[in-house]
């Protein structure tokens, strides 16, 4: 039990860093939606438009951060369980 | 007969060049491409985001751009920024308080310093900027663009010209009552704001 909740804090906290490496490595806050930028080519205008787009920001790494830790500490109180002792015949 | 032609020729073609109307163009863009960006960098985060909720009439005279009045509207509640938490923050009672105040508006008087090369026309637009229900005169460095007969290419079946109108400038928060002095630090008092917007004037 204790490992496997360890593995599964590394895991989240290695996911994590990979998507917000994946997605820019945004260092501000993290996005819902991003800039699209068009040209009229009538009027030499750059129309933005809104597209939805889930950018993860270091908000969302330091909160993945918050809970890997928290389960990486809660797996402290957890006990392995215990394997059969072996007796010599 | 001739001579009192001549002369009535003479008087039509006189007035149609010098008397023209002013062109009344209309900036609710069809094709939503209107848009107003605003920046503020303060030292511990940046913040920029955009505004489409554009609307308002300008008085614009080809011949006589010097004369140039009228009024452009953003609709506050169409301020966006990518993160939805600052922009729900950015929309509050706290900051733009968008429900109440649900217009930002920069009324034209004239135009100051005019100069005209070909068909842009280069000016100071004096005015009165009104932000959060506070109103502020202002000098607004601005270019025209005047496309005759181009609505049609962006607005098929329809003829008439086109006004384009750039500007670039920095207001500051604090004059416009938005938490002014506070959170600095964060949200920068300096605004800069980019308008690039375009208005048609159908024949």
């Amino acid at each position: 039990m204790r490992r496997t909740l360890q593995l599964l804090a590394l895991l989240l906290l290695l996911s994590t860093g990979v998507l917000w490496l994946a997605t820019g490595a945004n260092r501000g806050w993290t996005k819902t939606s991003v800039p699209v930028k068009h040209l009229d080519e009538v009027t030499g205008i750059e129309g933005i438009e809104y597209r939805p787009r889930f950018v993860p920001g270091l908000d969302f790494l330091g909160a993945v951060g918050f809970g890997a830790a928290a389960l990486g500490g809660f797996s402290l109180f957890c006990r392995n369980p215990k394997t059969k002792e072996h007796t010599q015949p | 007969m001739k001579p009192k032609l001549l002369i009535l020729t003479l008087f039509t073609a006189l007035t149609g060049a010098g008397g023209a109307a002013p062109l009344d163009f209309d900036f609710k863009d069809p094709k939503g491409v209107n848009n107003i960006t605003f920046k503020l960098d303060a030292p511990l985060e940046a913040i920029s985001g955009s505004a489409n909720g554009i609307s308002g009439r300008v008085s614009f005279d080809p011949g006589n751009p010097a004369a140039t009045k009228g009024r452009i509207v953003v609709a506050s509640s169409s301020l966006t920024v990518s993160n939805p938490m600052q922009k729900e923050h950015m929309q509050s009672d706290k900051w733009l308080d968008v429900a109440k105040y649900p217009e930002i508006a920069f009324d034209v008087k004239e135009l100051k310093n005019v100069k005209t090369e070909g068909e842009v026309t280069s000016a100071e637009a004096a005015g009165t900027f009104t932000l959060k229900g506070v109103a502020r005169e202002l000098n607004v460095p601005v270019k025209l663009t005047y496309l005759k007969d181009k609505l049609s290419a962006r607005v098929p079946n329809l003829k008439g010209d086109l006004l384009v109108l750039r500007a670039s400038f920095s207001i500051n928060r604090g004059d416009f009552n938005i938490m002014a002095g506070q959170v600095e630090d964060k949200v920068a008092n300096a605004i800069d704001l980019t308008v690039a917007i375009a208005g048609a004037a159908a024949r």
